[in-house]
């Protein structure tokens, strides 16, 4: 771009501007143009239809049910709280589905590279067959599998309180009742005592045992404090009521398929990220650390994956993206996720433009703050050590 | 007024669709112009159906077969005196409103339940009903469940995009039990929920139930029960703001509805052409002053009677006594027979 060619704030627009300001300044117009048929055309497409436009629908009730929900949802909630609902199951889907993949994902990029040639080759075909199947008929063959489990009267009971079925994974959950407000906060502030205190020793090796004594005594502290309070604490276990297994945390069987679905598939990407990054690493780095007689997994640890980070990061950042919005074909294996939730609404509603509106404003939302995350977090890779090529 | 609209918009909506694809759901939906000349312009008719044999599937040529395919090639009949300018394309019931909406389908004869939030809200008008039916519960015989209100505590799988979805809602709310629901678009998972034993009972309007039932790989291991949470009646549904389109579908449905009522059918139909009662020459255009007015091929009742039949053998051929689905009548048919049909007189 020229910089300014003299004084004057005329100059300076100039400059700021850039060259060929005419053909610039047409296709600006003619942007804007675009957009407003298209906003008035829209507008006046629903006023013929009788449509009235705005999010004031969401304040009604929305009278559907939903299967699954992290937050108290009944029919007679208003459209909000389903929407709601839906966002929550999305970044449940979302958030699990991130870290299980990266795991996973880590774990084979690692394999591939292992001087064992079965291994390797396994992991191999394994990324070339998920890579090269559509995500929609991995879900479909995900959810078949999870429904082949038996019906819930038949179900697999190990233990006597674990149930898996066709109708999902129960197990037998922790219930906490009649909590005071006090017994919380102060459970909060022996955490966070412990925790800056942890910050203050930082430089100091704690060391595995260290590690798991403080947790132990941290929990000890938390549970005492909670039972000194007179709160109630159960644990429910699941059992066969009637048509279904009830009470437990249950694991639904579109959860589940959609978790195993996305996060196979993810980790296929995130190998092939991992396997890349370190290859990237040049390989004196390798020689050089083996020279100083680290052991093979102190090199990968220590000196080759910090390097390969740098590649890995960005990359990832763009498999989580991918993840996050891929999580919307639950709609396809019935999992009431965001999309299916805001589709029955848009259908109940009428309001197809605003739910549209609402989708692409929380999947921004989503991808723009998984995004901020990563790219911090790569800016202290970037920052860490100097590169050594 | 509508007029001067139009020729404002015109260079706008070639502009808009030209430009951007996506929105087909905004620049489709604003060709305000009638129905009817966008039709005629591209010669054949847009329908919109499902996928449940006896009511729209494809044969094993290709060519849409069932009962409502038939009322689209009525419709094909009135317009152009040829039952093959229809063209029918499935649509799963969460995609169709938009798509109608957004001017891909000129009509939508897939099952689609007339009520009050479609009219107003979603901007649609409705043709007469032409399947009164009611939302029934599928469940395994196994459970041996006899009534829909012993089903507390069940898992329900409910097909997104249907008025099933509150119907389902309301009745358990009604009953105050519990239920929960699994919402499935695609058609073939939706079957397979229930044969997976993923979930107790499907919910959806009983004819499409009756129609699915017959897909399952064991059809008597499963249950349609009698009770009726809801009334369903099915209508043709086409979008708002165009008043001649809607007459089109209304007199087209009714022709058939008439017909029966008169006794007039396929085979006889010729045999009424020199009819004595002013009425029946009327009807079959033989005494023209009828088609002129409403500006329609005078014969359009005698040339879809002539095709098809009337509204009872189209009923018996597709899903009724002489088809493998064998429905009941039931409510419908013509009110002279304790039925709810009942045409308007062509007059």
């Amino acid at each position: 771009m020229p910089g300014p060619k003299g004084p004057g704030s005329f100059n300076a627009f100039l400059g700021w501007w850039g060259r060929y300001p005419v053909t610039q300044f047409v296709v600006f117009i003619g942007l804007l143009a675009i957009f407003w048929i298209m906003g008035s055309n829209t507008i006046e497409t629903m006023h013929r239809l009788g449509i009235t436009p705005g999010f004031g629908f969401l304040h009604q009730s929305a009278n559907f049910a939903i299967g699954e929900s992290l937050i108290a949802y009944a029919p007679s909630d208003t459209f909000a709280r389903a929407v709601l609902a839906g966002l929550l199951n999305t970044i449940a889907i979302a958030l699990s589905g991130c870290v299980l993949a990266t795991v996973l994902g880590v774990s084979l990029g690692i394999a591939r590279l292992s001087g064992n040639f079965l291994l390797a080759g396994l992991v191999r075909w394994y990324v070339e067959v998920v890579r090269n199947t559509p995500l929609l008929l991995q879900l479909f063959f995900w959810s078949a599998v999870t429904h082949a489990f038996p019906a819930p009267r038949q179900a697999i009971n190990p233990f006597g309180v674990i149930y898996l079925s066709n109708r999902g994974i129960s197990i037998p959950s922790l219930q906490l009742h009649d909590i005071p407000a006090s017994a919380i906060a102060l459970s909060m502030a022996i955490v966070l005592t412990v925790v800056c205190l942890a910050r203050l020793r930082a430089g100091k090796r704690t060391g595995a045992i260290g590690f798991l004594s403080i947790s132990f005594f941290v929990l000890l502290g938390v549970s005492l404090v909670f039972h000194l309070s007179g709160a109630q604490a159960n644990i429910d276990v699941p059992a066969l009521h009637g048509f279904n297994i009830t009470g437990g945390l249950n694991l639904t069987p579109e959860f589940a398929a959609l978790l195993i679905g996305l996060v196979v598939n993810s980790s296929a990407t995130i190998a092939e990220i991992v396997r890349s990054g370190i290859q990237s690493v040049p390989a004196g780095q390798w020689e050089s650390a083996r020279s100083l007689g680290l052991q093979p997994g102190k090199i990968m640890r220590l000196v080759i994956l910090p390097q390969a980070l740098r590649v890995i990061i960005p990359l990832m950042t763009s498999s989580y993206l991918d993840l996050t919005k891929n999580s919307s074909l639950a709609v396809a294996i019935g999992f009431p996720d965001l999309v299916s939730v805001l589709n029955t609404t848009a259908n109940q509603s009428g309001q197809v433009l605003e739910a549209l509106a609402i989708i692409v404003v929380s999947y921004l939302t989503l991808n723009l703050a998984v995004s901020a995350i990563m790219n911090r977090y790569n800016q202290r890779i970037e920052s860490r050590g100097f590169s050594l090529r | 007024m509508r007029i001067e609209n139009r020729r404002h918009h015109t260079w706008r909506t070639k502009i808009a669709a030209g430009v951007i694809t996506v929105a087909t759901l905004l620049s489709g939906a604003a060709h305000a112009g009638p129905t009817l000349d966008k039709i005629k312009e591209r010669g054949t008719i847009k329908v919109g159906v499902g996928t449940s044999p006896g009511f729209f599937a494809p044969d094993s040529n290709g060519k849409w077969q069932g009962f409502f395919v038939e009322f689209g090639r009525a419709l094909a009949i009135t317009v152009f005196n040829d039952p093959d300018k229809v063209e029918f394309t499935s649509s799963s019931p969460q995609q169709r409103l938009p798509a109608l909406q957004s001017g891909e389908f000129d009509i939508l004869l897939s099952g689609v339940t007339q009520t009050v939030t479609r009219a107003f809200k979603l901007g649609f008008h409705f043709g007469p009903t032409i399947f009164y039916d009611g939302q029934g519960l599928l469940v395994n015989k196994s459970l041996g469940v006899t009534k829909g209100s012993e089903l507390d505590g069940a898992t329900i799988g409910v097909q997104s995009g249907t008025t099933g979805e509150l119907n389902i809602a309301d009745f358990f709310r009604k009953t105050g039990h519990k239920f929960t629901p699994v919402t499935i678009e695609d058609s073939n998972e939706f079957l397979k929920a229930l044969e997976s034993g993923r979930v107790d009972a499907l919910t959806q309007d009983a004819s499409d139930l009756a129609l699915r039932r017959t897909l399952l790989a064991k059809p008597d291991d499963y249950v349609l029960l009698p009770e009726r949470l809801s009334k369903e009646p099915l209508a043709p549904a086409i979008a708002a703001g165009d008043d001649r389109w809607l007459e089109i579908v209304n007199w087209t449905v009714y022709a058939t509805i008439q017909a029966e009522e008169f006794g007039i059918t396929k085979e006889n139909v010729d045999t009424f052409l020199n009819s004595e009662d002013p009425a029946i020459s009327r009807f079959l255009g033989t005494d023209p002053s009828l088609g002129q007015a409403i500006g329609l091929d005078p014969k359009f009742a005698y040339n879809i009677v002539k095709t098809l039949g009337n509204y009872g053998e189209i009923f018996d051929r597709t899903i009724g006594k002489g088809s493998p689905v064998g429905f009941e009548r039931g409510y419908n048919q013509p009110w002279t027979q304790g039925g709810l049909l009942y045409s308007p007189p062509f007059r």
